[in-house]
């Protein structure tokens, strides 16, 4: 976690529940690069997701529908705070943790 | 008159379920079935199908309880497996979401590329590169209309109103039918730049006015062998249509009022247009969509309809109440013609000679969704 060394893009860690692990081989959580649109500004969610999907086709339209919304039994935290918009800030340093919430039969 | 050859091949049945794929495949004589799966175990999964044309392409339409939805698609039989690189899914500034992609249909023999995909809530979607990426069919999707003939996205039936039913004319790839619950049966002769309400004829009992332009309630609309001829299993009935008319023939009236002419799938003969299969459901009071009196039972008419009658050699004769759903039967193309079913309680059923007897060629299964014979 921490800027790269040009300071344009961030990384940041994406924790991923076991519906979506066919996309990451497996693992539980996965580095992302995050391209920065400031130094000084940090990346949104969107913008994390966007990195996620950019390593790992896909996975991005199975928690985010076509809206740009969260789907229904998704839940995004960053950090301990549940974020429901894309325009959410996800400061340095922070984790992104997706959750297929519990529900259904 | 020369003694009727049988002309029998093998089968396979693939099986689309609640809770992922299977399929079940038989020796030349269909005597004995072989059961393999599960594929994408978990997933629901609304329909699976193998492309004609090539024999070799699959396509599977799913989601999970959490995850939004995908395609899956196999070049080699299904021995490997990619997802759609582009889904089908609405544009942003239509503002709209697809809930699941329900329904599949392999395009014109002249464009083997091309398939349909119909959604839930209703959307028609088109792929040119054999399912890998899809595109909104923007005569229907973004028809000023599109809202006036199906409703609110949150209208219809207790999963998600639905576009079923894509129906590609097979001498004119221009000619297209849809289904919707709700919304009716429409009509395109430019491959979709253009709709036409297709209902005239068919009830719609649960509307203040009962016989409207379009907002009724086709369960399942097939081709007959005859491809200027359609049928329709419907909410409120069953019925004929033979083109080049506009007006459907009630062919409901001559089911034994007991059972009634509700059910969700109906399957065409391949090569006789007056033969056809329906499994009837209780449409009653608060529609149970149980077999009607736990009795299961598949009628067949081999008269366009006008006269039906009913098959249960095999099947239990009471406290049976499983039903059908709207893609769960299917014919094969052997002689006699092999017809199938998946029940809701996860049994197949087969049947070698046209349907008159039946036997289970498969149990324990989650609830099936889908059957394709391929």
């Amino acid at each position: 976690m921490g800027q790269t060394s040009h300071e344009t893009a961030t990384i940041i860690d994406v924790e991923i529940p076991s519906p979506l692990r066919s996309y990451t081989e497996g693992a539980h959580r996965v580095r992302v690069a995050v391209p920065l649109l400031a130094p000084e500004s940090p990346p949104t969610l969107g913008g994390v997701l966007a990195a996620l999907d950019g390593g790992y086709h896909g996975i991005r339209f199975r928690i985010i529908d076509e809206q740009g919304r969260v789907r229904p039994h998704i839940r995004i935290f960053v950090g301990q705070s549940v974020a429901r918009d894309l325009r959410a800030l996800v400061p340095v340093g922070q984790t992104v943790m997706i959750v297929a919430a519990l529900s259904g039969g | 008159m020369p003694a009727r050859t049988s002309a029998t091949r093998p089968v396979t049945l693939l099986v689309a379920t609640r809770k992922g794929l299977w399929t079940l495949a038989s020796d030349g004589a269909r005597r004995t079935f072989r059961l393999a799966g599960p594929h994408f175990l978990g997933h629901v999964v609304h329909h699976a199908l193998r492309d004609p044309r090539d024999a070799k392409t699959l396509l599977v339409a799913a989601r999970t309880g959490h995850l939004g939805p995908t395609v899956f698609r196999s070049t080699d039989r299904g021995k490997t497996w990619k997802e759609a690189t582009r889904p089908p899914a609405f544009g942003k500034s239509e503002g709209r979401v697809v809930d699941h992609t329900f329904w599949l249909t392999p395009g014109h023999e002249s464009q083997p590329a091309v398939w349909y995909a119909g959604t839930s809530p209703q959307g028609l979607f088109r792929s040119e590169d054999g399912g890998n990426t899809w595109n909104g069919v923007d005569g229907f999707n973004r028809n000023p209309q599109r809202k006036a003939w199906c409703g609110d996205d949150k209208d219809g039936t207790p999963d998600g109103p639905k576009l079923h039913s894509v129906l590609v004319d097979p001498r004119d790839a221009a000619h297209l039918y849809i289904a919707m619950s709700s919304g009716g049966v429409f009509e395109s002769q430019d491959a979709g730049a253009s709709w036409t309400p297709l209902n005239r004829g068919v009830r719609a009992d649960f509307l203040p006015q009962p016989t409207p332009e379009y907002g009724h309630d086709p369960h399942c609309v097939r081709f007959a062998a005859d491809a200027d001829r359609l049928y329709q299993q419907n909410h409120c009935g069953l019925y004929r249509l033979d083109r080049p008319a506009t007006t459907w023939t009630d062919i409901g009236g001559s089911m034994p009022k007991a059972v009634g002419a509700i059910g969700l799938p109906l399957v065409a003969h391949p090569r006789e247009p007056g033969t056809l299969w329906i499994f009837p459901m209780d449409g009653t009071d608060v529609w149970p969509r149980t077999s009607p009196g736990g009795r299961p039972a598949v009628f067949r008419s081999r008269s366009g309809g006008d006269s039906w009658t009913r098959h249960a050699k095999g099947m239990p004769r009471a406290q049976a109440w499983w039903t059908v759903k709207r893609q769960a039967m299917s014919a094969d193309r052997s002689d006699p013609v092999g017809v199938y079913f998946g029940t809701t309680s996860g049994e197949i059923w087969a049947s070698r000679d046209e349907g008159t007897s039946w036997r289970a060629i498969a149990r324990h299964l989650p609830e099936i969704y889908a059957v394709e014979a391929v």
